[in-house]
């Protein structure tokens, strides 16, 4: 290493060219610093095949032999919501970690780095969404045990794939922008418990829509993992169809999720302080 | 010619002002100590410079590039080690770097050879392999050094570099920081309340208490200032910042945050 002839800024750096593939460039950077992390300590994410399990297994089950839910193949209904909500509880909780990495003083030395504040939150969305990758696998295999007919189609798979993905960098995104705000982990944890299950349950994941009452009705309908669930329920089901339509449904996932990045890379740069 | 200039740098949080008005300037290939106790606006100041923190008057500039209108630019020039011990303990002490030489635009065919000299020389090659969370204090303090080296940096911002470790792997930090500044000629801010620190590494220090700069000069200037026997740069810091190290300024929070890193390097 030679000091004395320092590093001189690279032609170019500022062009807007430059800054489109950097910015890219560095949210995959910081996406692969999770698969780094997972690839050393994978056992995180077999913990979090329990709770999906109950739902599927226990109260899928009993809930399905209950008459006049309308529903004649309720295991079908249910397996992609709860596919929607371990994708939820994953992203959720993942401002944590950045709280973590802020008392750490990680996240002050990626914000002394060049990368933009974009790419930073975009990609602690993205590994949000890797992480969430190992939840559709263990969802389809309780699915496959239980008889929940199943799309296999490759083409499927990967929009269930996708759906996760983006599904994951949203609500990531809101958590971020929560642990931005709050900045310390009791009350995020505080705050995390009180939003997901509201989240949850003002969503079409374990019952339709329409047997909701008027007033909740209208908050499901502004809810993305109401979107999120009615995109995988078309994708990975044999007969699924989609309430509102696969564009509409990926078309407000990626609205949600602008607007919260948008949000979170003005609030990133002040949790330091 | 001045590497780094602040002119009536200024933070102010609500009605509390955690610097006021500092003017300082360091040379090229000089190490320059930033002396305080607790909660004197050490860390505050360095934010400023290193652009994590948005001053609220007054202005700065590092090798020629604005802090505030230029902070991209700045990024590039700069090596930050933050206060906290923050490489990450789920990777290994490779990843840590190999990521930073990522986000840093360090190219593909350069990034290995610049990482493994970078271990090299901070001592680390043997363990480059194993996940950092099994790292000593020291080691963690000197794989971040190299962390912040891969990009050469005209100008390397040290914070409490060798807070919370013991004795020993204090030493080693020092050897390696003073090599560096040897044989590369790296420019060096530093802040630190320990005083031996600031007499072996810096050619200058500025005294620092409620913000404002008490005093500035080399340690040899500020000791004969005194007009004592034998006087150490102790005896100056208790002259011109108050009769305590550590004040009540930081308080709970500061003496929480110290315990827990601490406690972090076992």
């Amino acid at each position: 290493m030679k000091h004395h002839d320092c590093d001189a800024l690279p032609a170019g750096w500022d062009s807007p060219l430059a800054t489109l593939t950097g910015f890219f460039r560095k949210t995959f950077v910081i996406a692969e610093l999770e698969i780094r992390k997972l690839r050393h300590d994978p056992t995180e994410l077999f913990f979090r095949a329990v709770q999906p399990a109950l739902w599927l297994l226990v109260f899928g089950q009993v809930f399905g032999r209950m008459r006049g839910t309308g529903i004649p193949q309720y295991r079908d209904f249910i397996a992609p919501g709860i596919l929607a909500q371990s994708v939820l509880f994953i992203a959720i909780f993942y401002g944590i970690a950045i709280i973590w990495e802020r008392d750490l003083g990680i996240v002050h030395k990626f914000l002394v780095s060049p990368a933009p504040r974009s790419a930073l939150v975009l990609g602690k969305a993205l590994s949000a969404g890797i992480r969430a990758l190992s939840q559709v696998v263990i969802i389809y295999v309780l699915a496959a045990v239980i008889g929940v007919h199943i799309n296999w189609h490759p083409a499927a798979l990967l929009g269930v794939a996708a759906v996760v993905v983006l599904g994951a960098a949203c609500f990531a995104t809101f958590s971020l922008v929560i642990a931005c705000i709050v900045k310390t982990r009791e009350r995020f944890m505080g705050i995390g418990q009180v939003m997901t299950m509201p989240l949850f349950f003002a969503s079409n994941a374990i019952y339709p829509i329409d047997m909701m009452p008027r007033w909740l009705q209208v908050i499901a309908g502004g809810n993305p993992l109401t979107y999120e669930v009615d995109a995988l329920r078309s994708l990975m089901l044999v007969q699924g169809a989609s309430h509102y339509g696969i564009g509409l449904d990926i078309g407000v996932l990626i609205a949600a999720t602008a607007i919260l990045t948008a949000v979170g890379v003005r609030l990133y740069p002040r949790v330091v302080t | 010619m001045n590497i780094l200039e602040t002119h009536d740098l200024t933070k102010e949080f609500g009605r509390f002002t955690a610097v006021a008005q500092l003017s300082i300037a360091v040379a090229g290939g000089e190490t320059f100590g930033l002396l305080g106790p607790n909660g004197a606006g050490k860390s505050t100041a360095i934010k400023m410079m290193t652009t994590l923190l948005p001053p609220t008057s007054g202005t700065a500039g590092i090798a020629g590039y604005d802090i505030v209108r230029q902070a991209g630019a700045v990024r590039r020039v700069i090596g930050y080690v933050p206060q906290l011990l923050s490489a990450d303990g789920t990777l290994t002490g490779y990843e840590n770097l190999l990521i930073f030489a990522k986000l840093y635009d360090i190219p593909r065919r350069e990034r290995k050879e610049r990482i493994d000299s970078a271990l090299e020389f901070m001592g680390l090659s043997d363990v480059a392999g194993q996940l950092v969370r099994t790292y000593s204090g020291g080691m963690i303090r000197r794989l971040e050094i190299a962390q912040s080296l891969l990009h050469k940096p005209q100008v390397l911002f040290l914070d409490e570099p060798t807070v919370g470790l013991d004795p020993v792997a204090r030493h080693l930090v020092w050897d390696h920081i003073t090599e560096l500044r040897r044989e590369y000629g790296t420019t060096i801010f530093l802040t630190t309340h320990f005083m031996e620190e600031a007499d072996i590494l810096c050619h200058r220090v500025a005294i620092l208490h409620h913000g404002t700069v008490r005093a500035i000069g080399s340690p040899a200037e500020l000791k004969s200032s005194l007009n004592i026997a034998e006087p150490t740069l102790d005896d100056v810091f208790v002259h011109y910042a108050g009769d305590s190290l550590a004040t009540e300024e930081g308080g709970f929070r500061e003496a929480s945050r110290l315990r827990r890193i601490t406690r972090r390097l076992g």
